[in-house]
């Protein structure tokens, strides 16, 4: 049987064609490229968007209502649970939070622990999303297993500081839960030196590559204005050449006695976001090398507070409010308390950053194609749990 | 192009290497496959490691440290412990729980119940294949299923062991001087043995 022949051609000038709809479409709640449950609404014209909506809330958990039922120390494990990628950063900005409300010293150890905790954390969170960014584009797998061995080696750090590779739940109030052994420490040494090497592979993999140039170019271009005016932190505003970075501006913890560089983007593209994020890592690399020179002997919990641990219900903070902030791999995370001389939050409030940052997706992607709009959301570095808390 | 070839040639590398390098569970430093066959193949486990937790026992089933003071349950974040004080049989408390369950489908496995607890009683345990039939019974255990020996905490954690056990020594002999000097405040006149003599 031979195949129909269709008895017209259609042509472009033809006035059927001409008469087109736009098309709307929904990418997720559970589709692999929104990296969670997270929907876009998109309107097409042809394969170009026209408008997007992006909907969320499908993770939502009530975080800041359940943290305003507990005590200050029972919102730690929680915090882990916001930005499950990096867990230890999250705790670092609730715990600064606190201390700044309670006025609590931190010993000179516990500070280069954190500092080390974060920085390790900055790398597994930067080489995951440029492995899942690679994902978006269609190189499956290869370029996130590489990054994921490496954050295999970090997570069993993790696991042996803290008890677990994920939910850390690691400082505490006026230092941290347990000191880094020697061997932990030597760990931590050799990983932070074979740390380049690896980045050079992972960028002779892929920065020269013409196909990942082709895709990710002026693709997704956040201007300065837009981003200044956004409130966006974090990564994807120094790729648009906003020179913002907490850690120098606000300096907190020790962060001061560093020496390291902000690297900044010229155009805010897609590929300004992965080039930024991969020369962050060789600076969190140079944090790290000198925190290891430097970190001192000593207690790495206050002992005023030491037996705040025993007994979370008897902490009270006096009156007042506090806002802790941190420099997270996505941005500034923020955590603002209002205590009322109780033991629990009187307001709790959490600054994430993937919802701010999240809230420029329309601007980066209308104009491109859907195909585009996947990598745009890859580059803006989103995890569901921070996001709908 | 160039670049095209070059990303080949490194995917090509790690492929070869795979081969040769140390695979993972054999040694952590890896290179080689980073992937470990689970049920046939296993990492070592790390004392630190920490999951759902347990109660301890010294010596026999009967001699349970837990003296239900209910503050692990209080402080638990998703209140997963529910603890009923036991009595005697004239309806006196007594200082051990009759019921102790915790719901493994609630608990987060954070710790501050091993964190909180005065009496060292509970302990997060290195046991996390706990899979059940069903979601509801078979995950919420009971007092004499959380049960654990202190034999069983010295092997998984040897180091906090110590710790504690040391500590608790210390504790042990301050409370027993202490008592010796408050019997000794309370009879201020030594005690003279009763004449043989009528």
């Amino acid at each position: 049987m031979s195949p129909p022949v269709l008895e017209k051609t259609f042509q472009a000038s033809d006035p059927v064609l001409q008469d087109t709809e736009t098309f709307e479409v929904n990418l997720g709640p559970q589709h692999p490229s929104t990296h969670g449950v997270f929907r876009m609404n998109v309107k097409l014209e042809g394969e170009t968007i026209v408008s997007l909506k992006p909907v969320m809330g499908y993770l939502h958990r009530n975080h800041e209502q359940i943290a305003e039922n507990m005590s200050y120390l029972g919102s730690m494990p929680y915090t882990d649970r916001l930005d499950y990628f990096n867990s230890m950063s999250n705790n670092f900005g609730y715990a600064l939070a606190v201390e700044r409300l309670a006025k609590i010293d931190v010993p000179e150890r516990a500070q280069y622990v954190r500092v080390i905790m974060a920085e390790l954390t900055r790398l597994v969170n930067h080489v995951s999303v440029i492995g899942f960014l690679l994902n978006d584009l269609g190189a499956f797998f290869t370029p996130v297993l590489y990054a994921f061995r490496e954050r295999e080696k970090i997570l069993d750090v993790f696991e042996e500081v803290a008890g677990s590779r994920m939910m850390c739940n690691y400082l505490r109030f006026g230092g941290v839960k347990r000191d880094l052994t020697p061997a932990v420490t030597e760990r931590i040494k050799k990983i932070v030196r074979g740390f380049p090497k690896f980045l050079d592979e992972f960028e002779g993999l892929l920065t020269r590559n013409e196909i990942l140039c082709i895709r990710c170019q002026k693709v997704g271009v956040l201007p300065y204005d837009l981003a200044v005016n956004a409130g966006i932190t974090g990564p994807m505003a120094r790729a648009s050449g906003v020179n913002y970075d907490l850690r120098k501006v606000d300096r907190y913890s020790i962060y001061d006695r560093f020496k390291f560089k902000i690297p900044l983007g010229k155009i805010g593209d897609v590929y300004d976001r992965y080039l930024v994020r991969i020369l962050e890592m060789r600076e969190s690399l140079k944090i790290l090398e000198q925190a290891l020179k430097e970190i001192p002997a000593g207690p790495v919990m206050n002992p005023k507070f030491a037996a705040l641990a025993k007994a979370p219900r008897n902490f009270k903070p006096p009156k007042g409010e506090a806002y802790g902030r941190v420099e997270a791999p996505k941005g500034e995370l923020g955590f603002y308390l209002v205590s009322d001389g109780t033991a629990q939050p009187w307001r709790y409030h959490v600054r994430a950053p993937s919802l701010i940052n999240l809230t420029v997706l329309e601007d980066l992607c209308l104009g491109h194609k859907v195909a585009d709009a996947v990598i745009i959301l890859g580059s803006i570095d989103i995890v569901l749990g921070e996001l709908d808390h | 192009m160039l670049g095209v070839l070059r990303g080949m040639g490194i995917t090509l590398k790690n492929f070869l290497a795979s081969y040769v390098l140390p695979r993972r569970p054999d040694s952590l430093e890896t290179g080689g496959i980073v992937t470990v066959q689970y049920p046939e193949e296993r990492l070592p486990e790390k004392e630190n490691f920490r999951n759902f937790p347990f109660l301890v026992f010294d010596g026999t089933v009967d001699n349970i440290r837990c003296v239900s003071c209910d503050i692990c349950a209080k402080e638990c974040p998703p209140k997963c412990i529910y603890i009923v004080r036991d009595t005697d049989s004239e309806g006196k408390p007594l200082k051990r729980p009759k019921v102790f369950d915790i719901d493994f489908t609630v608990c987060m496995n954070c710790g501050i119940c091993e964190e909180a607890c005065p009496f060292d009683a509970i302990f997060m345990d290195h046991e996390f294949e706990i899979g059940g039939p069903e979601r509801q019974k078979s995950l919420v255990y009971h007092r004499d299923d959380l049960l654990k020996s202190t034999a069983h905490f010295q092997k998984i954690r040897p180091t906090d062991f110590a710790a504690i056990e040391e500590r608790r020594k210390k504790d042990a002999e301050k409370k027993a001087a202490a008592q010796a000097t408050v019997q000794a405040a309370a009879q201020p006149k030594p005690q003279t043995p009763p004449s043989p003599q009528p």
